[in-house]
Parts: C-alpha cells; structure tokens; sequence
C-alpha cells in the first residue's frame, strides 16, 4: 500500500508541510509529524520540505507492454452538420505532440449520414480517418457510442486518445477511459510528450494557482479532454488525402438502452464567447451596485459585461456570464479585467485573448503576467474617468455626423 | 424503487494562497462543507421520492471518517439511510479508483435502480466520477440530465441538455444519472430531520467489506493516473505596469483601444 512516509530522523518540525496541505492532513503530536487518514497523496507537502523528509513509494509496474501501443487518436465532434472547432484544436496539438517520433494521428467521427464531414476531415493531415456511419448513431448515446470508441481503439491501439472537454467529451471520456481500465486527466490546459513517449498532461489544481503534471505510466491509453478554444487549430491543407476508412459495427452492438423521444434546439442567446469586446469584474468590486461601472462600460465599447467566479459564487453576477476553466473560455479582440487577481483557473479561461488590459491595485498581481497592458490602479478612481472619457469621445463623434 | 446517490465532502473554501517569502502553498481554513453539487443530487432523489411510493434512498460517500458529516447532512434533508466507505487504503485514489471502490460499495449493498451523481466537485472539479461508475457497474449513465419526467415500472423518462440541446429520453433502469447544476433548487435541512439524524446509523464500509483481496485495484496503487509534480506557474516578464496619474492611465487605455481600431 502507498503512504507518505515520514522520516522523524530528517524532520525538524518546521510544519512548513502543515500549512501547505491543502487537506489539513498533516500534524505535529508528541513532538512528531503525523500523516491523517485524510491525507490524498497530492504530494503538495513533498515540494516544501526542505529537508527531504517526506516521500511517497510508488510502484512499477512492469506488466503492461507499452510497445503495442502507438499513436494519437481524436474524437471529431460535430453538431447540425458542422465539425466543431474543437477538433481542429485538437487535431492541431497531436500534430504537434508527434513532431520528432514515428507516431501518427488519426481521427474517429461517429454519427448519421456523416460523408461530407468525413471528406471535410481529409484536409487534414491525419494518417486516416475511421468513420462510423449509421441510423444508431443520430443522435449521441453513451452506450452505444462507447462502443464504437471501444471497436475502434481495439483495431487502432493508440497511446493516446484525445477528446474534447464539452459535454458529449464530458460524458464519454471516462466512460471509455474506464473500460480500458486506464485513467483520464480531464480539463489539460497544457500536453507534452516525454522523452519516454509518455503524456505529460499539465492541469490547474486544487482550486489555487497551482499547476498540476500528471501522467499515466502504466496503462494505456492515456486518455486527455481539452476544452474548446485552448490550443490553437490545424492547418487546413490544399489538397484533400485520400484517408477515410469506413467501419461497421456488430450489430448487436448497436442495441442502446437509450431511446430519444424528442430533441428541440434551444435557442441561443449571444454569449460571452460571442463578444467582441469584454468587460471583467471581479472581487475589486466592494459593492453589488457598483457594477454598473461594467455595465457602462460594456455599452460604450459595444461589448459584453463577463465575471470571475468569486462573483458568480456571491451571486453577484450569473453563472452564464462566468469566465475560466469551471466557466466559459473566451477569445474576443479585447477583455478589460477589473479587480480581477488573475488565479490560473480565471486565466486558462481568456489568456488567448488578443489585447489583455487588466486593471488591480496590486503591482505584484498575477494577472499582469499576461496583460499586453498591465494597469496598476484603483478601479474605484480609474473606470468613472473612463467612462466620461468615453462618453466625450462619442458626443464629439455625434456633433461631427 | 431504491435510488443511490454519491456525495463528497469538499474544503469549505477553495482558496490556496502562497506565502511568496517561503514559496509555500498555504490554505485558508480546514473547514469543511458538502459538494455543493451534490446537493442537487440529493434533491432529485428526494423529489423522486415524493412523487412514487416506496422509495428507499441512500446516500454514499468515500472520504476520511470525517466524511460522516455529509452523510448527517443528507440525513437532515431527507435521505434515509447512509454508508461511509473509508479506509487508509483507499487514500490517493484518482477518478478510476474513487469510482471502482464507490461502485462496489454501491453493488455490495443493494440492487439499486437509480444511481444519482452531481455533475463536478467544487475541489477536484474534473466531473468525471458518475460515468465512470457507471461503467465498472456496466450500466449505461444519462450526462447533464435537467429533469425527471416520469418513472415507469422499468423505465425513466428525462430531460437531459448537451451544449444547446435539450433531448427527451427514455432510458432502461438501471442507469446512473449524472445531473446539471441547473436541475433543482436543494431545500434547506429541517431541524426534525437534523435531531433525528444525530440518532441514525451510518453503515461503514473499508477495505475488508469490498469483497476484493487485491489490494492494488485500490488506493494510489490502483489509479492510473499520477501526479507528477505539483508547481506554481511561472510568473512571465511584465510589460510596462502603468501606475499614478488617473488621467494618464485613462488615455493610455483608449489609445490602446484605438490601436485596435475597437473605438
Ligand atoms: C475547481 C475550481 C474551479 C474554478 N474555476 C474558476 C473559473 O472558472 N473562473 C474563475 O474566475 N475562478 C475560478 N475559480 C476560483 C479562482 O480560484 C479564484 O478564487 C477567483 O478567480 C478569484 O476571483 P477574483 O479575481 O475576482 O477575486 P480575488 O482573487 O479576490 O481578486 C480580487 C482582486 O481585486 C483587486 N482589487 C481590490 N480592490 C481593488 C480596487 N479598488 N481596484 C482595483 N483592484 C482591486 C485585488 O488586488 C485582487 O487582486 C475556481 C476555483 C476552483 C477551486
């Protein structure tokens, strides 16, 4: 069995450890540091000690041969006949992973009357792409689209399966992952391959600025979801490949215990991830009624008023409107963060925004680390002026028409 | 009926400082609430359960002993029985191991119809706990349900939204439902149920009662997935920081604005 182990020889009692589990795990009792039963492994504590006392055993396994599996696969999303640009991100990321070694890419697209996104497909540069095209799979349903996936990596046995984090990838990732006994890193907002050919899969933690690299040594696949917008999109090439591979599946795989009855389109509102330009409250705001700071603004710029979690959460503002990775990712040409500290969930949400002004009364503020204009100020003092700036910008422009 | 549901105990705040003199991590408080999410679980089960007759919830929770806490809070809402799985054994457990020590637990105790999961943790916040269940119990599970519509004798008719579609469905019992955030209002503890709470049992379950000897499917051992390393981002170069004069800042804003051909 795995624990922390604690060597009392090394340990000087600085309690270092202590305030930095993030599960209250660790504690001093009779002059000795003890391990709770509430303690998780994270091995956050392991980094702190300055005196190498701490250590977690972990086992290999050699069992697994690894060698048998190769390459990248990735799940095409598609919605009302469109290929979702998801997958293209994706697409664009394995690509990159395989630069330098002898492994591929490939694609698996799932759905109902599907050749024209299957020809679509092939103006990528993907090794093939296995179609699955039939009535059954109309519309998504878990079971039966578990089996596919499962067909498919059986003929295919890739290292690698990557997966788009929405909510079909939500739902059929660790169904998948968990039938091949593997494990899946949900929400990477970064993928590396090593020296090893292992995934390095890169995610925030623990809901603080901490970063988290996980791997999965000893089973395969290694299954990732990325969430839309993250990485950057494939190139489309000039002429198409002649790649797609049609497949079939045994029938009796294609009994569902899932039957649709009806499905409505529900109308969308333009969202945050639609504006053009963006502006961000955050906790800087003391005061409920002060948002109409952002709200003002939003109006002037022809733009949209966004949110941190930190007001979501105290109901100041509504969930839609919530930006970072348990929110929506955004990529508008500008985004205008007041009051906003920059924690690595909030930032994994809009760092690829083109123009980033971010506006905190903290010079040492993280989210300066990424503002192409990084203003250190209050907002108190700075929007109001703005916003009559502004203002006598557009009565110039109207007295001018 | 019986209806299952999984709930998890969760810090009570999620806020992780670091103390940049040590370079160390630093947590706020050690307090401790129920996954919020999870509240939404508990309510579809209890809705379920005043609309049908005879049905049996019971609620399920992996954690350290403490975890009792979230069992009593279920208690207090209306959910009437409770098994606490926990075990020193079971610590480092990733999604795969939670999920396959939850399962047994689920399957060892009855044959349940309806398993109920809420959507994420407010913690680990990777939502993938309910489908993975679903698949070590071998049963199909319905992701972002929004409604129950009816219940027949061995059917579930909902109403379950992916991305901007709302779908009907009917699904073969038993399955696992992973439901939205957005599904049910959670009603508040009753004092009555919370004093009579105080007097239930919670059933405990650890490694032995798992009805496995392999020790390696559990724990840390029997995740797939590792944490590497643990970092703190690397903090990149700042371009200029503008401070000082309102008036300053404010032209600097709209020339920037301008740059981009935004006003
Ligand atoms: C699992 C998980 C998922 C999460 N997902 C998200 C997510 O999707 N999106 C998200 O946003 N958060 C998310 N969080 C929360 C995140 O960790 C932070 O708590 C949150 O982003 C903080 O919001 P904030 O920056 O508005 O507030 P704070 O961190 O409190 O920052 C407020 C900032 O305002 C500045 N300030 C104060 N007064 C003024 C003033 N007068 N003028 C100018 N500046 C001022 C302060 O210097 C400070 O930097 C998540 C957390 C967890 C645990």
């Amino acid at each position: 069995m795995s624990e922390l182990q604690i060597n009392d020889e090394k340990c000087v009692l600085c309690r270092a450890c202590i305030s930095a589990c993030p599960f209250g795990a660790l504690e001093v009792v009779d002059k000795k540091l003890v391990v709770e039963d509430n303690c998780s492994l994270c091995g956050v504590c392991l980094n702190t000690c300055q005196f190498n006392a701490l250590c977690i055993e972990k086992q290999e396994n050699g069992l697994l041969d690894k060698n048998k599996w190769s390459d990248i696969l990735v799940f095409v999303e598609h919605n009302e006949g469109k290929i979702q640009p998801v997958t293209y991100e994706l697409i664009g990321k394995a690509l990159k992973l395989i630069e330098g070694t002898s492994y591929k890419v490939y694609c698996l697209i799932v759905g109902y009357k599907i050749t024209e996104l299957a020809k679509e497909l092939s103006y990528y540069n993907v090794e093939k792409n296995f179609i699955y095209d039939h009535k059954a799979f109309k519309n998504y349903r878990e079971d039966i689209f578990c089996n596919v996936f499962q067909d498919c990596i059986n003929v295919l046995m890739p290292a690698i399966v990557l997966i788009g984090g929405t909510d079909v990838g939500k739902s059929i990732a660790p169904a998948v992952a968990t039938s091949f006994h593997s494990g899946l890193t949900a929400d990477c907002t970064e993928l590396i391959l090593n020296e090893k050919l292992e995934l390095v899969q890169i995610r925030p933690a623990f809901g603080g600025n901490v970063m988290a690299q996980i791997v999965t040594p000893n089973h395969r696949p290694q299954f990732a979801t990325v969430r839309p917008s993250i990485m950057e999109e494939a190139n489309r090439i000039k002429s198409p490949r002649n790649n797609i591979v049609n497949c079939k599946l045994d029938e009796k795989k294609l009994v569902s215990q899932i039957e649709v009855l009806k499905e409505k389109q529900m109308e969308t509102k333009e969202g945050i991830q639609d504006a053009k330009i963006l502006i961000v409250a955050g906790q800087g705001f003391k005061r409920k009624e002060d948002l109409w700071m952002v709200e003002e603004l939003a109006m002037l710029l022809n733009g949209q008023v966004a949110s941190s979690r930190a007001l979501v959460e105290k109901g100041w503002m509504p969930y839609e409107r919530q930006i970072g990775l348990s929110g929506k990712t955004v990529k508008p040409e500008a985004i205008i963060t007041c009051g906003v500290s920059g924690s690595v969930q909030f930032m994994t949400g809009m760092k690829t925004s083109k123009t980033i002004i971010a506006i905190n009364i903290d010079s040492d503020s993280p989210i300066f680390s990424i503002a192409h204009q990084s203003i250190a100020g209050d907002i108190y003092e700075i929007l109001p002026k703005l916003i009559h700036q502004l203002k006598e910008i557009d009565k110039l422009a109207n007295n001018k028409n | 009926m019986k209806i299952a549901i999984c709930i998890k105990q969760v810090p009570g705040s999620n806020e992780l400082t670091m103390d940049q003199e040590k370079g160390i991590l630093q947590r706020e408080d050690g307090r401790v609430k129920m996954n919020p999410y999870d509240l939404v679980a508990i309510e579809t089960a209890l809705q379920i359960k005043e609309k049908y007759k005879e049905v049996v919830i019971t609620s399920f929770s992996m954690g350290p002993k403490r975890a009792r806490e979230v069992i009593l809070s279920s208690y207090a809402m209306g959910v009437d029985q409770g098994v606490l799985i926990t075990d020193p054994k079971f610590i480092g457990s990733d999604v795969y191991a939670t999920a396959l020590t939850l399962s047994k637990g689920i399957s060892l105790n009855e044959e349940f119809d309806i398993v109920i999961c809420g959507r994420q943790t407010t913690d680990g916040d990777t939502g993938q706990v309910g489908p993975a269940i679903a698949e070590h119990l071998g049963i199909p599970h319905i992701y972002g349900v929004i409604a129950i519509d009816k219940i027949e004798e061995k059917h579930i008719f909902l109403s379950q939204q992916i991305e901007n579609k709302k779908i009907s469905l009917r699904v073969k019992m038993p399955c696992v439902l992973v439901i939205s955030k957005e599904a049910y209002i959670p009603r508040l503890p009753s004092l009555k149920l919370k004093l009579e709470a105080k007097k239930k049992k919670i059933k405990i379950m650890s490694f032995e009662d798992l009805n496995d000897s392999d020790i390696r499917k559990f724990g840390l051992e029997g995740s797939p997935t590792q944490v590497e390393k643990i970092y703190f981002p690397n903090k990149s170069k700042k371009e200029t920081l503008l401070s000082g004069n309102a008036n300053v800042i404010v032209d600097a804003i709209i020339e920037r604005l301008k740059g981009e051909k935004l006003i």
